[in-house]
């Protein structure tokens, strides 16, 4: 089996603080992996620092086997060696964000295309035909001349896995991408990325629902204060924690 | 009093006349000005003291002095510099003759400088998580650039830019102090040749005035069109 994603003894330091502590992990073609803890564990930082949207003082990330180069500086933290591999590799980890981060000048079927053809060169025709595929995936295909603030917060989020998509990804990077929703919103959005998950997408999540997690998860990391505290499958993890600490997350987060 | 009305209507031929002056100044001079307040803008915002710190000394001199001040400069200052060097041997020359593009040039300058700090504001204020996701589907830093931090900074500061341009449309009748005839420098010469002070004031007063209420009218339509995205939304 191919690793799709791997990460190796990831440090990360805002500061004196250290969010991360050496977190390895990795993932191979189809699994989903839901990142769960408590707020200020990591799990957001881990999945930003996969992507580079954060650097991370020292540890390794590799893409479809491929390592990206970075190099140490002198006050201790890092920098990516070539900036044109960090936008290629970019281009393969489509992120899924918080607060969906459309482009807000842009109309809903422009924001899906942007990136296929500014950034992956795909001819401009082909890529609205698969927008359009995709945005009737999502179920808002009649909304796509729309601009972003013009629709709900759950159409918002799923024009942002449209965007996601038409990537053609090698790993989904989900960055607790229902926690900004209004409860009766949550539903839609977990349903595209049940859908995603059937279809065998690789997908890395950092999650508060513990349904999800639990459902459709094939492993599940649990981090705390910056390491991976357990880990396995959801039958392990949510059905027999080993650790005082996952116990405790765990009675903590069940309504 | 009725002579006096006869004489104001009288002049307002001549005064239309040098509204397509006026436009031309304010219309060339906002263009450039606002082109060039990208690169004042980009060099305000960078982390290189080598960059900032000029853009940041031009925007403070652009700010800092009178209009007047500066345009005086520009057209006596390169009026002395300009004969007997290269400059005179090429095409421009021609065009350097003419107060007008010694006005545009001044006008110009100091648009970049207002405008830069304008730009520079709302480009600080692009929403971060925007810049994030361009950074996040590898677009390089050029790409960020040109296809989300401009066009969102734009839009965010299009009713600042837009009140700009009014008071750039009222600052060209400075230009009539170097010898340009717009309209306020056609009042003048009206004032010189007919010895009458108000009339002609009067009359340039009210073609600015409803110069002005037409240009604020295109800038709001041109401004609704451009930030579509936060009208009411519309039925596909």
């Amino acid at each position: 089996m191919d690793t799709t994603l791997k990460v190796e003894d990831l440090h990360k330091r805002f500061g004196d603080a250290e969010v991360l502590k050496g977190v390895s992990l990795s993932a191979n073609t189809g699994d989903v992996i839901a990142m769960i803890g408590s707020s200020g564990s990591g799990k957001s930082t881990l999945l930003r620092c996969i992507n580079l949207l954060e650097t991370p003082n020292s540890g390794r990330v590799y893409v479809n086997g491929e390592l990206i180069r970075m190099k140490a500086m002198p006050d201790g933290t890092a920098k990516p060696e070539d900036q044109k591999q960090v936008e290629r590799i970019r281009s393969k980890l489509a992120m899924v964000f918080q607060n969906f981060n459309l482009w807000s000048h842009r109309t809903i079927l422009e924001n899906v295309i942007e990136a296929p053809v500014h950034v992956l060169g795909v001819p401009k025709k082909e890529a609205i035909e698969k927008a359009e595929a995709l945005l009737a995936k999502v179920g808002i295909a009649d909304k796509r001349n729309f601009y972003p603030n013009h629709l709900s917060g759950g159409q918002q989020q799923r024009a942002a896995i449209a965007r996601a998509l038409a990537m053609d990804p090698s790993v989904l990077l989900f960055d607790e991408p229902t926690s900004a929703l209004d409860p009766e919103l949550v539903g839609e959005v977990l349903q595209v990325m049940r859908k995603l998950a059937e279809e065998g997408r690789t997908m890395l999540v950092v999650t508060h629902e513990m349904g999800f997690a639990r459902d459709v998860a094939s492993q599940i990391v649990f981090l705390h204060k910056g390491q991976i505290e357990e880990q396995g499958t959801p039958s392990e993890v949510i059905g027999h924690p080993k650790s005082e600490r996952l116990k405790q997350f765990l009675s903590s987060t069940r309504h | 009093m009725d002579e006096s009305l006869t004489f104001l209507l009288s002049i307002f031929p001549r005064l239309l006349a040098a509204v397509p002056l006026t436009l031309a100044l304010t219309a060339i001079s906002g263009v450039i000005g606002n082109a060039l307040a990208v690169p004042v803008a980009l060099a305000r915002l960078s982390p290189n003291p080598l960059l900032w710190m000029p853009s940041a000394f031009y925007i403070l001199l652009m700010r800092g002095t009178p209009l007047l001040v500066q345009t005086y400069l520009i057209y006596y200052g390169l009026g002395e510099i300009l004969p007997g060097s290269f400059i005179q041997q090429t095409f421009l020359w021609e065009y350097l003759k003419d107060g007008f593009w010694y006005a545009v040039f001044a006008f110009s300058l100091n648009t970049a400088g207002y405008t830069g700090e304008i730009l520079r504001g709302a480009m600080s204020a692009v929403p971060r998580g925007e810049i994030e996701a361009a950074k996040a589907y590898g677009m390089s830093s050029r790409q960020i650039l040109w296809r989300v931090t401009l066009p969102r900074a734009i839009q965010i500061c299009l009713p600042a830019m837009s009140g700009e341009t009014i008071l750039l449309l009222k600052a060209t009748s400075l230009a009539s102090l170097i010898t340009v005839w717009d309209v306020m420098g056609t009042a003048r010469q009206i004032q010189k040749e007919s010895y009458r002070i108000y009339e002609p004031l009067i009359a340039a007063g009210i073609i600015y005035i409803v110069t002005v209420f037409i240009l604020t009218r295109l800038l709001n339509w041109l401004e609704r069109r451009i930030n579509q995205h936060r009208a009411a939304p519309q039925s596909a």
